[in-house]
């Protein structure tokens, strides 16, 4: 037992300080000045930045482990904040974002795993399916906003066989145009023009983007009928779904026809395109996506929704939409989320998709306070940091059956974080970026000042 | 049709209705059936024997179900929390009998106890109290986890009693996979009596050692006849004691309107802990006997059956017994059609569809009453 307690003290340091970057990354985001706030995007993603390149004598600060555990905090916080936008804003109890987490890592992972072997058709295919798939989503839309009280399950019958004719018309056009591509591509030896430097990050981006839409495509789907059951209800079904997502791609080779992914031996030879660059972005887009939709007038129908649903129809709001607006944004950003981790692992299998492992994402949200953004991004650091970083090392050093005593201690943290305080670490609390603006001018005459938003 | 809520029309009420397009929900829940029946059917005709062999085993399963559904549906009927801990309690049910068997041969008492007793005494009295055993240890447990981890929390937000119960079910998977508690490896598991088979074709017949029964037999064997039998008496025990009893009026009551109940001068704590107890004994009588026809056991074996007993719970409509036993009869069958006709990994994924199209069509469940108005 060689406990070492400069490890102990420096992993502390460190993760005190990967808590103030967070901190200060959100207060840089809500400065007012345009130039401020670029200067501080790049300020904050600098550090991190040459935190990892440049060395401090024998060593750098932020080693691959480290870099590692970065790259998985800032997923997890993408996906912990798309669970917070459906349970915490919109109140409905969602067991399946590790469902949309584990299809878009899938879907990204399959776009850049064929493209770097000389295959368009993923592109092709979920590029032009996911959007065609949308168009078609909301045509139907439209169509059906003629009539009121269109019975739920017609409704996504229509939507079904849209999205499903959708989805064959981008593989036949994928299948046609995939013969352009293919001599630009080159095989996996030699790479061809498009299969090489700038070309594959651009790719790399897109199917992050499309992973995310795809994913969000297929939670209206899954959204549309399952939404209208009631709150209990709705989390096992959506739990269900998790499992159905995690067998299917235990069967990706045989019932699916995907034998690249390799069902449950699990996926290998995903290009590691992920950098910190992207893991970056992609976090600062999500968190900025997010908190214009909680600030806009969208988002304020979405918490009203939460707070009374009958209240909200009243009001004239329609809970059904804004229901499934929030579970499909929830799903897109989960799906970023699993894009960018699927670049930076390397190798996907379904075991990392088990819906065991999903309770975490709504641990996290729990416990960094409902409905607090702040307080889910903080917890997502905080839990990767602590959980797979310190804990996983310091139980290593203690003999082979410490990491099983890994998920005995945490529990039990959990169980007394409950017990003393149930409203979560933040409760309502936001920072910065993330606060509702104050009203900049004073109240005019004959309208009394906004009462202060009441959570 | 369920009466779902209208997707809501903002402003003109001149759009007309969108009644008349029912048809087409209707039209594909109809294709859906008529592809099942098709393809059910097909098996059927196909080879009965083996079909009725998979139906025999999706009863077996069924009726494992069924103990454990009750336990969660008792549960969520009177303090609505989802107790994921239960299928650990099922798996601590199935560890202690597998202690009391092969460490302290537990099954063999009367033989040792009264050494000239009739072995027939032993082989029923034997195994009778090793499940009783079980039953104990798990209603201790989860009285225990009730008082330490749930009741504090009764008045909290329901999200944290939920976490919590995550969290009782992690520490239980967990700390069960120490090598010094029970093991994180499968443990092979000695049944605590001998099987015997029987084979089913022009009237019933004993398998004699070391002879295959003839082609186009059923096979069955004491291990279905025990489970049945205990999973049936389990139901009817229940009942007398939901229907009968002064505590099972209590139950009732608290489980209606917990406050009113507690005006009426009912225990409620008391009540809560005396339901917990009871779903934990049938959980631990599962554990028993699903470790007896599967005879391989380990730390996590309770998190897949425990789910999927909730998830027949819902389907029957969660709160209502008859409920959770014909949502596991529907469980144990589709389970066991999938894997004899379609591939063993699939077996989740078509439980878990069968669950999302039943509450589409009855949002509450097959025997479930309409939810109540939010106060």
């Amino acid at each position: 037992m060689d406990l070492n307690v400069g490890f102990l003290l420096l992993s502390l340091v460190k993760i005190s300080a990967v808590l103030a970057w967070v901190y200060g990354l959100i207060q840089v985001l809500g400065l007012r000045s345009t130039w401020a706030r670029l200067g501080g995007l790049l300020a904050a993603f600098g550090i991190i930045q040459l935190a990892i390149a440049v060395p401090v004598g024998d060593t750098v600060v932020l080693n691959d482990f480290d870099l590692g555990l970065l790259y998985q905090a800032a997923t997890m916080a993408m996906v912990a904040l798309g669970l917070n936008l459906i349970y915490g804003f919109n109140g409905q109890f969602s067991l399946g974002q590790w469902g949309f987490y584990g299809i878009g890592a899938y879907a990204s992972a399959d776009i850049t795993y064929r493209w770097t072997n000389g295959d368009a058709r993923g592109l092709l295919v979920l590029g032009i399916g996911s959007i065609l798939g949308w168009l078609v989503i909301l045509y139907i839309g439209r169509y059906l906003q003629r009539y009121r009280g269109v019975p739920v399950l017609s409704a996504f019958t229509l939507y079904l066989l849209g999205t499903v004719v959708a989805g064959a018309v981008a593989v036949f056009i994928g299948n046609l145009l995939n013969p352009l591509f293919m001599p630009l591509l080159g095989q996996s030896n030699a790479p061809g023009p498009l299969n090489s430097g700038v070309a594959v990050q651009v790719v790399f981006f897109l199917s992050v983007l499309i992973a995310g839409v795809f994913a969000a495509g297929i939670g209206f789907l899954f959204g549309l009928p399952v939404l209208t059951l009631g709150s209990d209800y709705f989390g096992i079904a959506t739990l269900g779904f998790s499992i159905v997502i995690q067998t299917l791609m235990v069967n990706s080779d045989t019932i699916l026809p995907f034998p690249e992914m390799k069902g449950g031996r699990g996926m290998i030879g995903i290009p590691k395109l992920t950098t910190w660059f992207w893991a970056f972005l992609f976090l600062v887009l999500v968190i900025v996506i997010m908190r214009n939709l909680i600030h806009s007038s969208t988002g304020r129908a979405i918490l009203s929704v939460r707070e009374d649903e009958t209240a909200a129809r009243v009001m004239g709001i329609d809970v059904a939409r804004y229901k499934l607006m929030a579970f499909a944004m929830g799903s897109l950003f989960a799906g970023v989320g699993g894009g960018v981790y699927a670049h930076f692992i390397g190798f996907l299998s379904p075991g990392t998709f088990d819906f065991l492992i999903g309770f975490n994402p709504l641990i996290i949200v729990v416990f960094g306070g409902l409905g607090s953004m702040s307080g889910t991004i903080t917890a997502s650091f905080g839990w990767i940091f602590f959980l797979e970083g310190l804990l996983r090392v310091i139980l290593g050093q203690l003999g082979t059956e410490a990491p099983t005593w890994r998920f005995v201690l945490y529990p039990i943290a959990l169980l007394l974080l409950m017990l003393l305080r149930p409203q979560g670490l933040l409760g309502t609390v936001e920072w910065g970026f993330l606060k509702a603006r104050e009203e900049p001018t004073a109240p005019r005459e004959g309208h009394p000042a906004p009462a202060p938003a009441k959570q | 049709m369920p009466d779902q809520p209208p997707v809501q029309s903002t402003s003109n009420a001149s759009r007309t209705s969108g009644a008349h397009l029912a048809w087409i929900g209707q039209g594909f829940l109809w294709l859906l059936a008529a592809l099942a029946v098709f393809v059910l059917g097909r098996d059927l005709l196909k080879d009965p024997a083996l079909f009725a062999q998979i139906v025999l085993s999706g009863l077996q399963l069924g009726f494992v179900y069924a103990l454990i559904a009750l336990g969660y549906t008792m549960v969520y009927g009177i303090v609505k929390l989802i107790n994921f801990a239960h299928g650990d309690v099922f798996m601590v049910g199935a560890f202690v009998s597998f202690y009391a068997v092969t460490r302290f041969e537990l099954h063999r008492w009367p033989a040792i106890v009264f050494p000239g007793i009739s072995p027939v005494v032993t082989v029923v009295v034997g195994p009778i109290t090793v499940m009783l055993l079980s039953m104990v240890v798990c209603m201790a447990m989860a009285v225990t986890i009730e008082r330490v981890a749930y009741k504090p929390l009764r008045d909290a937000p329901r999200i944290a009693a939920l976490i919590t119960a995550i969290g009782v079910s992690f520490f239980l998977e967990f700390f069960g996979a120490l090598s010094f508690v029970f093991s994180p490896r499968f443990i092979p598991y000695q049944r605590p009596f001998e099987v015997v088979t029987w084979y089913m074709k022009d009237g019933i017949h004993l398998v004699t050692e070391g002879k295959s029964p003839p082609d186009g037999s059923i096979t069955f064997s004491n291990i279905f006849l025990i489970i049945a039998a205990a999973s049936i008496l389990m139901q009817v025990l229940l009942q007398f004691l939901v229907r009968r009893t002064k505590i099972g009026k209590a139950m009732r009551a608290a489980a209606f309107d917990k406050p009113a109940a507690r005006l009426m001068g009912i225990n409620v704590d008391r009540v809560i802990s005396f339901t917990f107890a009871v779903g934990a004994a049938f959980a631990g009588l599962g554990g028993v006997l699903y470790a007896i026809a599967y005879s391989s056991i380990w730390s996590q074996m309770g998190i897949l059956p425990g789910l999927k007993a909730f998830v027949a719970a819902v389907l029957g409509g969660i709160g209502s017994i008859p409920g959770a036993f014909v949502g596991a009869m529907i469980m144990g069958q589709a389970e066991a059609l999938t894997m004899g006709y379609i591939s063993t990994p699939m077996r989740d994924a078509v439980a878990f569809t069968i669950l999302i199209l039943v509450l589409l069509v009855r949002p509450t469940g097959i025997f479930g009453e309409p939810e109540k108005e939010k106060a």
